[in-house]
């Protein structure tokens, strides 16, 4: 029962934005972005526990994929958005191939890597990027004549989006495919001598994380109808990781709980003015003391799984 | 009918050699054990066959087919699964989840079998089930189903290692030490196991410290000492060996063992 806490957390808090309406449905809107992007990352860092700095590449092609073919080609924001997805994913199976062979920090460093390198395109290739001036005047989401333009109309979208990611994570998790992910992170040498091809399944979790990170970068430029290098630079990758580590890495309710309360301390704290950025970085330090296995696991004796 | 055959194995680290020339032949539905005193290469031996290390000389032959230097998730997939000396279970996992990852080889779903579980991936993950419960009656660990593997002693973190082992249903299965860490009653238990599974026709290879285990349990003894193969035949015949009393209480082990 106390298992329900953190998903009644969740429920309540977009609920109440949902409500309300306004700048609150606004920051909770970016929020179920940023959980569709860390549900991804929870797949190849929490259940297959690999690192990756590098998954805002995946979500700036996804986002720009979106820009570029809705803007200059007048395509829908729905194929395009597809488009950016499969992109991602092919560019991840091109790069995870050789890196993944690569064992820890050469994985980090190598993944970093890309996504500087991806930092360093969406700046330079201006004829299609149009650098640091970015893309604005990206159509909203919508299939045909029927667009989704209201700050709720949007969060419904993204609430239903959201909760297929989390369903999609969960059955993973209780799956012969999620069974060889957790078997990779426990001890690969156990895994293969029980025939489980390591290599192809931190591949296949790899391409998996990368579709979730463009399906999110894609979601964003749609919402907020303008996409720059800056959108996918180096803070996301800290904002994501620290959603991950405080909601409850390996966990299926812990990116919606990570990314909801990282999104919103800040929130909280602008009474502070002066002292906000110090409220907040004090609040996330004991939540990594008092909840080190990530908040989402405070409620539960032991994870229930089938 | 030989399953498995060594022959002239070697490995090499540097200036030691940790197994040198060895051969023998494992016999089909038979138990075998491996003994000898500490550093006289089993575990390499094992290493080697399993394809966690290629050898420096030498051929593995399992049914009739070269291994010799395939990956271990190849040389699962033929058949021959191992389990460690030193445990390595999925310690965040259940004990039930943990067997269940042994079936990985007799199961197909992939990622459409997860999102979508249609009919044939919810009969599979029944099957996966039943499976896994069954294989922890089998090493009397069906009460722990749901604790984590992390939370067991050390004697039934073997013993569910081996269940997970057998959840690849191996037509050969390597046992590292599986009497380490037993009390006498446990390992007594563990002897009527293993003799179990050779019956349910699954051959046995194993290496063990415990002589009152390999005794009783095996068919055949092959010893090493050195990296070299001192001699093989029956228990009766290996302990009343002059070579293998002198190895084991010989001058030669004081001081290395």
């Amino acid at each position: 029962m106390l298992g329900a806490v953190p998903w009644v957390f969740a429920a309540g808090l977009v609920g109440y934005a949902l409500v309300a309406g306004g700048y609150m449905a606004t920051v909770v809107s970016f929020a179920l972005i940023y959980a569709v992007f860390v549900v991804g990352l929870n797949l190849f860092m929490g259940f297959t526990a690999q690192v990756s700095f590098g998954q805002n590449a995946f979500a700036a092609i996804g986002g720009y994929s979106s820009a570029v073919l809705t803007t200059m080609f007048g395509w829908e924001p729905l194929p395009a958005m597809l488009t950016g997805v499969c992109g991602a994913v092919l560019a991840a199976l091109v790069v995870g191939y050789p890196t993944l062979r690569l064992k820890g920090h050469y994985l980090a460093m190598a993944t970093l890597a890309i996504g500087l390198i991806t930092y360093e395109i969406t700046v330079e290739w201006q004829s299609v990027t149009q650098g640091y001036m970015g893309i604005s005047g990206i159509p909203p989401l919508g299939l045909g004549k029927w667009t989704v333009t209201s700050d709720r109309g949007q969060l419904v979208v993204l609430i239903a989006i959201v909760a297929l990611s989390l369903f999609a994570a969960a059955r993973i998790r209780a799956s012969r495919l999620g069974r060889a992910f957790f078997a990779v992170a426990g001890s690969e040498e156990a895994a293969r001598a029980l025939g489980i091809d390591v290599a192809r399944y931190k591949l296949a979790a790899f391409l998996l994380s990368a579709g979730f990170a463009a399906l999110a970068g894609s979601l964003f430029v749609h919402v907020v109808g303008f996409v720059s290098p800056e959108v996918y630079g180096l803070h996301m990758v800290i904002l994501s990781f620290t959603m991950l580590y405080v909601g409850g890495i390996g966990t299926v309710a812990g990116p919606l709980i990570g990314a909801l309360i990282v999104s919103l301390l800040p929130e909280a704290f602008r009474g502070f003015k002066d002292y906000q950025d110090l409220a907040y970085g004090v609040a996330l330090i004991l939540l990594l003391i008092y909840a080190p296995r990530g908040l989402s696991t405070l409620f539960r004796r032991r994870e229930a799984r089938s | 009918m030989s399953i498995l055959r060594v022959e002239g194995l070697t490995r090499r680290f540097g200036g030691l050699v940790a197994v040198n020339d060895v051969t023998f032949d494992v016999a089909a539905g038979r138990i075998t054990a491996v003994i000898g005193p500490n550093g006289a290469g089993k575990t390499t031996l094992f290493n080697l066959i399993s394809g966690a290390m290629p050898p420096s000389e030498g051929r593995v032959v399992f049914d009739g087919r070269e291994i010799t230097g395939l990956a271990p998730e190849a040389v699962a997939r033929l058949g021959l699964v191992r389990t460690f000396q030193l445990v390595k279970l999925f310690s965040d996992l259940t004990v039930l989840e943990n067997v269940k990852i042994g079936t990985h080889l007799h199961a197909r779903g992939g990622l459409f079998a997860a999102l979508l579980r249609p009919g044939w991936a919810r009969e599979e993950e029944r099957a996966v089930a039943k499976a896994a419960a069954d294989l922890l009656d089998f090493v009397g660990l069906g009460d722990l189903a749901d604790l984590p593997a992390a939370g067991l002693s050390y004697g039934r973190q073997r013993l569910l290692e081996m269940a997970r082992a057998l959840a690849a249903r191996p037509r050969l299965i390597l046992l590292d030490e599986p009497a380490a860490g037993l009390n006498a009653e446990e390992s007594a238990r563990l002897s009527a196991i293993i003799r179990r599974i050779a019956a349910g026709g699954t051959t046995v290879l194993l290496i063990e410290h415990d002589m009152t285990l390999v005794m009783n349990t095996a068919d055949e003894v092959v010893v090493l000492d050195f990296g070299r193969k001192v001699t093989q035949g029956t228990p009766h015949e290996v302990r009343n060996n002059p070579d293998v009393i002198a190895a084991y209480l010989g001058g030669v082990e004081i001081g290395h063992g």
